[in-house]
C-alpha cells in the first residue's frame, strides 16, 4: 500500500474533511504546493483557490478555500481555511455574478482601497469557477 | 375560614409565577439547540488551531513573535472575563466569578497586579461591585456574536502586552461540557504556551512562506480570534443550558409548592365546615 498521510480540513463553519490522502494540493501564496507523505514541516498562507486531495490515484477531491492557513507536519496536514466548500456546492450563478461585479468595478477604478478590495473579490470569484470547471470535466471524461 | 382566600391568592400567584419560568425554559431550550450548534460547528477549527499553535511552541523560529515569548516575568496580568448578559442562568456566572477570584487571590499575594477585560454586563457588574481595574468591556453581543466586537475589546489588551505593560493575558470562560455541566476554566491566551512537553530536545522548525514573521503574525493573530470566539460561543452555549436547567428547576419546585398549598387549603376548608358543622348541631341540641 502507498504511503498515506492525515489530512484535516476545517473552516470557522464547522469540519469539512478529514481522512488519508497519497498527495495534497494547495494555493500557497508563493504558489501551488503539492504535499506527499513525509513532507518536511511547513507553514504558508493561502490563496483563494483549490485544495485537491487525491486519495488514491486518479481519484481526487476538490475543495474550494477563500484563504487560510496550511500547516505540514510529516504524518499531517491542516488547512485552516476561512471559507472552505467542497466543489460542488459552489453556486456558480452566483460566481459568475460576483465575477462580473468585481470586473465592473475594477473597470471604474474608483478609489485605491476598493481597487484592492476589488482584485481580491476577482481572484476569489475566478477561483471557484475553475473548480468548477475541473469537476465538470472529470465528470464528462 | 381561617386564611382561605389568603392561600387562595398565593396559589394564584405562584402558578403565574410558574408560568414565566416555564415560558422560560422553552425559551431557552430552543436557544440552546441553535447554540450547541454554532458552539459544534466552529469547536473543529479551534482545535486544530490549538494544535497548530502548540507544535508552533515547539518549534524554534528565528523570529521571536511577542506572542511567543515566555519568558518574561509576571508583574502585572490580564483577565479577558466572558460572562452571559443576562441572569437567571443559575450559578453560572457566579461559579466563573468564585474561579476567577480564587485565581486573581492567589496571583495578588504574589504581587502581580490585574487588569480586566469584560465580555457580557455580568461580568462588568461584578467588577463595579468587586472593584477590579476594567480596561475594556463589550456588552450585549447578542446570540450570534460577532469576531469584530470581540476583538477590539481584546485588542486593548494585546495593545497593552505588546508594549510590554501587561505580561500575560488569561481568558475565564465557561467551557461546555454537556447540557447538566458546565466548567469555569481559565486559559492562558498569550503568550502561547505548550502544554505537553513532548518531542523536546530534537531541534525542528517550519519552512516558513513567504517568511517566517509574516506567517506567525498572520498565524497567532486568527489563533487569538479563534479563542476568543470559540470562548464567548461556549459560554452562549453554556448560558442557554444553565438557564434551561435552572428554570426547569424553577418550575418544578412552583409545581411542589402548588400542591403543598393546595393541600393546606383544603384541610382549612374541611376544618371550616366542620366546625359550622359542629355548631349548628350543638345548637339545635341546646335548643
Amino acid at each position: 500500500m502507498a504511503m498515506t498521510i492525515h489530512v484535516d480540513i476545517v473552516s470557522a463553519e464547522g469540519e469539512i474533511h478529514s481522512g488519508l490522502a497519497e498527495m495534497v494540493f494547495a494555493p500557497a501564496e508563493m504558489g501551488e504546493l503539492g504535499i506527499a507523505p513525509r513532507h518536511t514541516p511547513l507553514i504558508t498562507r493561502l490563496k483563494p483557490g483549490e485544495v485537491r486531495v487525491q486519495t488514491k490515484p486518479g481519484e481526487e477531491l476538490h475543495f474550494y478555500v477563500s484563504g487560510g492557513i496550511l500547516e505540514v507536519q510529516p504524518h499531517m496536514i491542516t488547512v485552516l481555511a476561512d471559507t472552505a466548500i467542497r466543489a460542488q456546492d459552489i453556486d456558480e450563478a452566483a460566481a459568475v455574478q460576483a465575477k462580473q461585479a468585481a470586473e465592473e468595478v475594477l473597470a471604474g477604478r474608483r478609489a485605491e482601497f476598493e481597487y484592492a478590495r476589488a482584485q481580491g473579490e476577482l481572484a476569489e470569484a475566478v477561483a471557484q469557477l475553475r473548480a468548477l470547471e475541473k469537476i465538470r470535466k472529470g465528470k464528462i471524461s | 375560614m381561617a386564611g382561605g382566600k389568603e392561600i387562595r391568592t398565593q396559589i394564584a400567584s405562584i402558578k403565574g409565577t410558574q408560568k414565566i419560568t416555564r415560558a422560560m425554559e422553552m425559551v431557552a431550550a430552543s436557544k440552546m439547540r441553535r447554540a450547541q450548534e454554532r458552539m459544534r460547528a466552529s469547536r473543529p477549527y479551534a482545535e486544530k488551531m490549538v494544535n497548530v499553535i502548540e507544535h508552533l511552541a515547539h518549534a524554534r523560529p528565528e523570529y521571536r513573535h511577542p506572542f511567543m515569548d515566555t519568558g518574561r516575568e509576571e508583574k502585572r496580568i490580564g483577565y479577558a472575563v466572558v460572562s452571559s448578559d443576562r441572569g437567571l442562568c443559575g450559578g453560572l456566572n457566579s461559579n466563573l466569578f468564585r474561579l476567577l477570584v480564587r485565581d486573581i487571590k492567589a496571583k495578588q499575594d504574589q504581587g502581580v497586579e490585574v487588569d480586566f477585560c469584560t465580555i457580557g454586563s455580568k461580568a462588568l457588574g461584578f467588577f463595579k461591585r468587586f472593584g477590579g481595574n476594567v480596561i475594556a468591556q463589550a456588552t450585549q453581543l447578542g446570540d450570534a456574536a460577532h469576531i469584530q466586537s470581540l476583538i477590539g475589546t481584546v485588542k486593548v489588551m494585546l495593545d497593552a502586552y505588546g508594549q510590554g505593560r501587561i505580561d500575560r493575558i488569561y481568558v475565564a470562560y465557561n467551557r461546555f461540557v454537556n447540557t447538566m455541566t458546565q466548567q469555569p476554566v481559565i486559559e492562558q491566551l498569550v503568550p502561547i504556551h505548550a502544554e505537553r512537553e513532548k518531542d523536546l530536545g530534537h531541534h525542528w522548525d517550519y519552512i516558513y512562506e513567504p517568511d517566517s514573521r509574516d506567517v506567525l503574525e498572520n498565524v497567532l493573530g486568527r489563533y487569538v480570534e479563534s479563542l476568543m470566539y470559540q470562548s464567548v460561543v461556549e459560554n452562549g452555549a453554556c448560558e442557554q443550558s444553565a438557564r434551561m436547567v435552572a428554570m426547569k428547576a424553577a418550575s418544578d419546585n412552583a409545581g411542589d409548592l402548588v400542591d403543598e398549598l393546595e393541600l393546606i387549603y383544603n384541610k382549612a376548608r374541611q376544618a371550616a365546615i366542620t366546625q359550622e358543622i359542629t355548631e349548628i348541631v350543638s345548637g339545635a341540641a341546646a335548643v
